[in-house]
């Protein structure tokens, strides 16, 4: 059973952490279309999938948020990937299955996954 | 939409762009009224009288890049064709309430889904605002108020991955135990 006082043990590890985590303004971003287009295509487990692999690998300076209809609905659930100094990646038709990949390949070695993105898709 | 938790998460985040300070997210399953129940209520800006009026119209937004807001017609119409409907009423400057019913053993209607899923969605999303979750089943009750989260938390946000991957956690036991 969870209880509050493991709630509390993963406060003490994060106050711990805070200076880490000071520097996320500048880290990277992982935004999620969270509109109802993004829902209805699966857009949750996506977002969720990402927090769950950011904390798994102990990514402190890589942020999971959320954001609107990016107005390509079709394309739904899609990702943007910021990167600081670099262009925006934008990923779609984005499954739970292809987040381990991204976050490997993109986020931690800095080689966009080119098939998942938006290019590919529309060519 | 396959599962009514992604509705819900759908029109919980139109009271997070209403900037509703609180938002309670009320299911009540009662197997011997066959009756599922739910309840979104917020504290957020409101909708003018006119507006509410052409609210479930998908053709009716607030949104100026677009024309279109399916969130509410779409979750009408899943009422609909389980025996159930859609409410809503809104007050300017008080804030707005949601309620949908369904035939709870209806054969059309979707399953609750993953509801841990959408609190930690809506959790992480909008860390500062207040979200309280009753699901009652059958005269039982689990209730989880991000209030006392944060009294334990003392300071630590909310959208921590580790908070929020152990709110689910939370929750999903929290249901399964009135199962």
């Amino acid at each position: 059973m969870k209880s509050l006082a493991e709630l509390q043990a993963i406060r003490d590890r994060a106050l711990n952490q805070v200076n880490l985590r000071k520097e996320r303004a500048d880290g990277t971003r992982i935004v999620v279309g969270m509109a109802t287009c993004g829902i209805a295509a699966g857009a949750r487990p996506v977002l969720n999938a990402f927090v769950r692999e950011v904390e798994a690998r102990k990514l402190t300076d890589v942020m999971v948020t959320q954001t609107g209809c990016i107005g390509m609905c079709r394309l739904e659930p899609i990702v943007e990937v910021y990167v600081p100094g670099q262009e925006k990646v934008t990923y779609v038709h984005m499954t739970e299955d292809k987040v381990s990949r991204i976050i490997a390949e993109h986020i931690i070695n800095n080689r966009p996954v080119t098939e998942y993105t938006v290019g590919a898709e529309t060519k | 939409m396959k599962e009514l938790s992604l509705h819900i998460l759908d029109i919980a985040e139109n009271s997070v762009k209403a900037k509703a300070t609180k938002i309670e997210i009320d299911i009540t399953e009662d197997t011997a009224k066959n009756l599922l129940t739910i309840e979104i209520k917020d504290n957020g800006c409101g909708m003018s009288e006119e507006f509410l009026k052409k609210v479930k119209d998908p053709f009716s937004t607030t949104r100026t890049t677009r024309k279109v807001g399916m969130g509410l017609s779409l979750f009408e119409a899943a009422a609909q064709q389980c025996d159930g409907k859609l409410e809503i009423s809104s007050k300017e400057g008080v804030g707005t309430e949601v309620s949908v019913t369904f035939a709870l053993n209806h054969i059309d209607r979707a399953p609750l889904g993953d509801m841990a899923g959408t609190m930690q969605t809506l959790i992480g999303g909008s860390p500062d605002i207040d979200f309280i979750y009753r699901h009652k089943k059958d005269g039982q009750e689990f209730l989880f108020d991000t209030a006392q989260i944060r009294e334990t938390l003392s300071g630590v946000p909310l959208d921590t991955p580790e908070v929020i991957l152990w709110i689910g956690d939370f929750i999903n036991e929290g249901i399964n135990e009135l199962n």
